[in-house]
């Protein structure tokens, strides 16, 4: 298989078959009442890797979260930390810490000593917590702010005070619930960065919740798309993207069009497909795409060229009416409303400063891709 | 505008000065008197019509005598001893049923706490007269409770309770409770219940998190349920009337004698004069307290 995306870095524990999994969710099952929150879920997660659980509200993310923090145990199924079960050991006794979506932090105690409140809990001495505490302060930058309460601070600044108490321990294993989802959009993105980098600073392992699949794409070695409690596909942010298993994943993550029809042929790994839209669809055929079948395209935006004139090829090309069109500075979104009614979105990237005779309301326009350019989904 | 503000500021002090500052120095005035066999029955009296000479004379007559008179008899003093004790220990005892209720309550499910407070709300719809007196019918001898507690063998005879100060502490944590579940609940209501995770999270057992968080930012709300408590314990009459026995001293029970039994108004203001300076004092310093601790952002 050829590369997907840019790898952060070369760091692949997962697809090295002898490396010992971190944690290790094994047949994990929780259920409250009737609801199945987590269902028979078995997954694992390597030592420092930055791992995302992404998918909708109630998808069972804060859940597998919980139960590594020792706030709910499996109704079945066991979960590993580091070799060693987790069943029965109480939070306070689990070497793993967590920041909690609402920060939590204790407002009748000051920034210092909200840091400092685990590590006194653990019996460290005075000047070593004081140390500590300055070190933390430092590393999110709010040393000035260390007699402030939590009320006197802004949203940014109690973010990264939880950041800061949840790492003072030193945990192995740090959870993250949601934990941008209340900064605003431009602090959120300068706050990613900075936990990348703490991450790697301190070499811990990173499980975080988000159902931001932005957030999710940017940090992530890997991401698990989560759906009604089951992990419907992991992978690095590359895979996930352009390898997308199912229309549920393809959906979550990114834009996508999709195109609904039949394979007729399947040849030299290329696969024919009749579009009900009424065109020609060829693309890469995976394993198990076979004639007679079917089955979904499913295309990004910015894989559609979008041109005047018809091209050459008679697949892999239909013509509609430019719908709308959105100018987000960097790229232009065109919505061309095809002849069958489907609105298809295509991205152009603005990489000159103005086109003479841009694409205008209304026009009739082609829209084409190449055949290595979507991906065949059977689900 | 600027006018209108100051006039609405002043309707609470005009209401504080009408209803509380003015009955409080005639009380004050009537203390420094002298009782006598008159309508009313204390001297002197003013008479503004009778000129300043006069006036002037009258001011004269009045004096502390009546507070001496208060230190110098023991009664008084054990009478103050044994109020603020009596109110002392049921507070307590009001705390100690108090907060596991309240924190139930704000534990309890969206739905349910409507109903739960409800129910601690609910004996106000009862005069408070007639649930003290029924506590007479469940505590004599043959009352509900000797019987129940017979009928199951637990007693060989009645337990005498009423006429005693248990009774006294029975009648007043009853009474008082919903004064203290309810600016509890209020406190741990709007608690946010991640922080125990998050102390349980950062090494603390569920005990710690308990007196680390739960127990410490619930404690404006203690702090508010014991002054309800403790204040109209201290002054408390008709509980030790109706349900003490006749050696329970409390001072409300003797500010009642004085002034209804010995018709001598001058010590019964005295009276109330000093328990109000003892009520007053230990609350001023602790709205300073509170005070401060807010200005230091709590």
């Amino acid at each position: 298989m050829k590369s997907l995306g840019n790898v952060r870095r070369s760091f692949t524990p997962w697809a090295d078959g002898s490396a010992k999994p971190y944690i290790a969710f094994e047949n994990v099952t929780k259920r409250f009442g009737d609801f199945t929150a987590v269902d028979n879920l078995t997954m694992h997660v390597y030592e420092r890797e930055f791992f995302s659980l992404l998918g909708p509200s109630g998808c069972g993310k804060t859940t597998l979260l919980r139960m590594l923090a020792g706030f709910e145990e499996p109704t079945s199924g066991d979960i590993f930390l580091d070799g060693q079960p987790l069943k029965g050991v109480p939070p306070h006794k689990r070497a793993v810490n967590m920041m909690f979506q609402s920060y939590a932090l204790f407002p009748h105690l000051n920034v210092a000593d909200n840091i400092a409140f685990g590590l006194r809990q653990e019996g460290m001495e005075k000047g070593a917590v004081a140390e500590r505490v300055d070190q933390m302060l430092k590393l999110v930058k709010l040393e000035q702010f260390a007699r402030r309460k939590p009320h006197q601070l802004s949203g940014g600044q109690r973010q990264r005070v939880a950041l800061a108490r949840s790492v003072a321990k030193r945990p192995k294993l740090l959870l993250l619930d949601e934990p941008l989802g209340a900064l605003d959009k431009k602090l959120r993105e300068e706050t990613q960065f900075e936990l990348m980098d703490l991450q790697e600073q301190l070499g811990l392992t990173f499980m975080i919740v988000t159902h931001d699949q932005e957030e999710a794409m940017t940090m992530s070695d890997r991401i698990a798309v989560m759906d009604a409690g089951t992990v419907v596909q992991t992978g690095t942010p590359g895979e996930i993207y352009e390898a997308p298993n199912t229309r549920y994943v393809a959906d979550f993550i990114g834009n996508v069009n999709m195109f609904e029809g039949r394979i007729t042929a399947v040849e030299n790994g290329l696969a024919e497909m009749e579009a009900s839209d009424g065109f020609g669809i060829r693309a890469v055929a995976q394993p198990g795409v076979d004639a007679g079948k079917h089955a979904w395209f499913a295309i990004r935006p910015e894989k559609v060229d979008v041109t005047r004139t018809k091209p050459e090829q008679d697949h892999n090309a239909v013509e509609g009416e430019v719908w709308d069109i959105a100018y987000l500075g960097g790229l232009t979104v065109f919505n061309v409303r095809l002849d069958s009614g489907a609105v298809i979105k295509a991205t152009v990237l603005n990489s000159e400063r103005a086109v003479e005779d841009p694409i205008g309301y209304e026009e009739r326009v082609w829209l084409s891709f190449d055949p290595d350019c979507g991906i065949l989904l059977e689900r | 505008m600027n006018l209108f503000r100051r006039l609405t500021i002043l309707v609470p002090y005009l209401w504080l000065l009408a209803l509380f500052l003015l009955p409080f120095l005639i009380v004050f005035r009537i203390s420094l008197s002298e009782p006598v066999l008159a309508m009313p029955p204390y001297a002197p009296q003013f008479d503004i019509g009778e000129g300043w000479a006069a006036l002037r004379e009258s001011l004269s007559q009045l004096s502390f005598a009546n507070y001496v008179w208060l230190t110098e008899d023991a009664l008084y003093r054990n009478a103050y001893f044994s109020s603020l004790r009596i109110a002392l220990v049921s507070t307590f005892l009001t705390l100690l049923i108090g907060f596991p209720l309240a924190y139930g309550m704000a534990r309890a499910s969206e739905g349910l706490r409507p109903i739960l407070l409800m129910l601690v709300i609910l004996p106000f719809w009862t005069s408070f007269l007639i649930r003290v007196y029924a506590w007479i019918g469940i505590l004599k001898p043959e009352g509900l409770l000797n019987q129940f507690l017979m009928s199951f063998g637990l007693i060989g005879e009645p337990l005498t309770i009423l006429n005693t100060d248990t009774a006294v502490y029975i009648g007043i944590v009853y009474s008082y409770l919903p004064f203290m579940v309810l600016p509890i609940y209020a406190t741990l209501e709007k608690m946010d219940y991640s922080l125990i995770e998050a102390a349980q999270d950062l090494g603390c057992t569920a005990l710690g998190a308990f007196w680390k968080v739960t127990a410490r930012l619930a404690l404006p709300g203690v702090l508010a349920g014991c002054l309800l408590v403790f204040i109209p314990a201290v002054g408390e009459f008709v509980i030790p009337d109706l349900l003490g026995g006749s050696d329970t001293l409390m001072i409300g029970k003797t500010l009642w004698t004085e002034f209804f039994n010995n018709r001598d108004w001058p010590v019964a203001s005295a009276v109330a004069i000093i328990l109000l300076i003892l009520l007053v004092v230990p609350i001023v310093l602790f709205q300073n307290a509170q005070a401060r601790a807010q200005e230091s952002g709590s």
